[in-house]
């Protein structure tokens, strides 16, 4: 392979990360036919900022998760700054806990997942109440927080996959 | 030399931690700072959000199309497995409308001879829009649609939304080449209606539940599970006839509809271009600019 060309690669592999995570959010988004769905889409965003910020949080800069959140709201027509919040809090959170789960085993992951997404959906119930001025129903969010950890684990392969890619691109 | 080095060093480190908090606390403090701004509807917001909507809409539309591939192989699957009762169900129905035609023929001559004795004017007829669902609200706080049209296919702020003959919201953003649909289950959405049988004026108001709310019906007026209720054309904004929906249950303080329209499984629609008979827009503040 040239230089350039495995520079070229390089590049693209490290993109890879923001990449899931902007996908990851945009398939919030993107309708898929399936009954009922539209109101508890899966927070798929939470998986891959969770993911991601443990394993490459250098590779999705704050600024860049900020973006991506601001993006969601933009889109869904929801609260401006919403997603933006939540998804900044969460990536905060979990590139200063990174030590404790890197490298663990994918039940412990999931694990923590378990345990993160709640205070994820917790806080953008509280924001969303403050902003609509009105406690929101907090069905339709526990719907969508059970929905996505059951989505955890074929996301969590998939970002396995990714994350060999980038690993031996860089 | 290595002496001073070193001391950089032990001072990069704890810099850049602190640079790190300083920017985490800056992102927090923005997205507050947006979500203020967004509640206060500031006009740049908007404009904000129909720019970046624009933008985004193509790959919106390219991430849809392999859900719509998979769900037209589902539809045709379930087709197939049910195509006999389809088959009678539609010759059924098929009868039924037959009847109808018989008396929609009947009536249409009629309707004519007691319009000219009247000289009552005749509504211009509708013409359509038709555009491609790409986005949805995607969590539990709105009711919207992402279509993938907008200001050059000749779609404005405040037009009625209708698909499968129904009734199922309003433009409420429009970018160039998107725009935004506020469904009638929204929180913020207000139709203007009349039950098909009586003519009761009321309005439509969303809660963002999937059964909208009925409210301010006239005092005496009598509504039963099963009344249709259509938009009453009031304000000037809507055509008037369009069907939303079939009353579900009258309760003590509050009567609910159901929409004819399944709201989330929509993939095209069509945005009624509708130009009042009767009223200059303009002192109905639609989109006040429209001059």
């Amino acid at each position: 392979m040239s230089v350039v060309a495995q520079t070229v690669t390089q590049r693209l592999a490290l993109a890879l990360p923001g990449l899931a995570v902007l996908l990851s959010v945009l398939f919030e988004i993107v309708p898929l036919g399936v009954r009922h769905l539209a109101d508890v889409a899966p927070l798929l965003g939470l998986i891959a900022v969770y993911y991601w910020s443990i394993y490459r949080p250098q590779l999705i800069p704050a600024p860049f998760v900020f973006a991506v959140g601001l993006v969601h709201d933009l889109l869904s027509g929801g609260p401006l700054g919403l997603m933006a919040l939540v998804l900044v809090a969460l990536h905060i959170f979990c590139v200063s806990q990174r030590r404790v789960l890197i490298g663990r085993s994918f039940g412990v992951g999931w694990f923590g997942f378990m345990l993160v997404a709640p205070g994820a959906a917790l806080l953008e119930w509280i924001v969303a109440s403050i902003y609509f001025m009105h406690p929101m129903d907090p069905v339709p969010l526990l719907v969508q927080l059970v929905l996505t950890i059951v989505l955890y684990p074929p996301l969590n392969w998939l970002f396995n996959r990714v994350e060999l890619a980038v690993a031996r691109a860089a | 030399m290595a002496l001073k080095g070193g001391r950089m060093l032990r001072l990069a480190v704890p810099l850049k931690a602190l640079i790190q908090r300083f920017a985490f606390a800056l992102l927090l403090t923005a997205a507050a700072a947006l979500l203020v701004m967004g509640k206060a509807d500031v006009a740049m917001v908007e404009r904000l959000r129909t720019a970046v909507v624009d933008e985004m809409t193509p790959i919106l539309l390219v991430l849809s199309r392999p859900a719509v591939a998979v769900n037209r192989v589902i539809d045709q699957g379930r087709s197939m497995l049910f195509v006999f009762s389809e088959n009678t169900r539609l010759r059924e129905e098929n009868a039924r409308l037959r009847q109808w035609q018989d008396v929609a023929r009947r009536l249409e001559p009629e309707n004519a001879r007691l319009r000219r004795l009247l000289s009552a004017g005749v509504d211009p007829p509708n013409t359509f829009i038709t555009a491609r669902v790409v986005g949805d609200a995607g969590g539990p706080f709105v009711r919207t649609m992402l279509l993938s049209a907008g200001e050059r296919d000749g779609i404005e702020k405040g037009q009625a939304v209708v698909a499968d003959g129904g009734f199922v919201g309003r433009i409420a953003e429009v970018g160039q080449r998107s725009a935004r649909v506020l469904l009638l289950t929204d929180l913020n959405s207000r139709v203007p209606v009349a039950l098909e049988g009586s003519r009761h004026r009321a309005v439509l108001s969303g809660d963002n539940s999937r059964l909208p709310r009925l409210e301010y019906l006239p005092a005496g007026a009598e509504v039963a599970v099963g009344d249709r209720i259509v938009t009453s054309g009031d304000g000037g904004l809507f055509p008037t006839g369009l069907a939303i929906g079939q009353i579900v249950s009258v309760a003590e303080g509050a009567v609910r509809v159901q929409p004819l329209v399944q709201l989330d499984q929509l993939e095209y629609v069509r945005v009624v271009s509708f130009e009042s008979p009767r009223l200059p827009v303009a002192e109905f503040g639609r989109g006040g600019g429209r001059r």
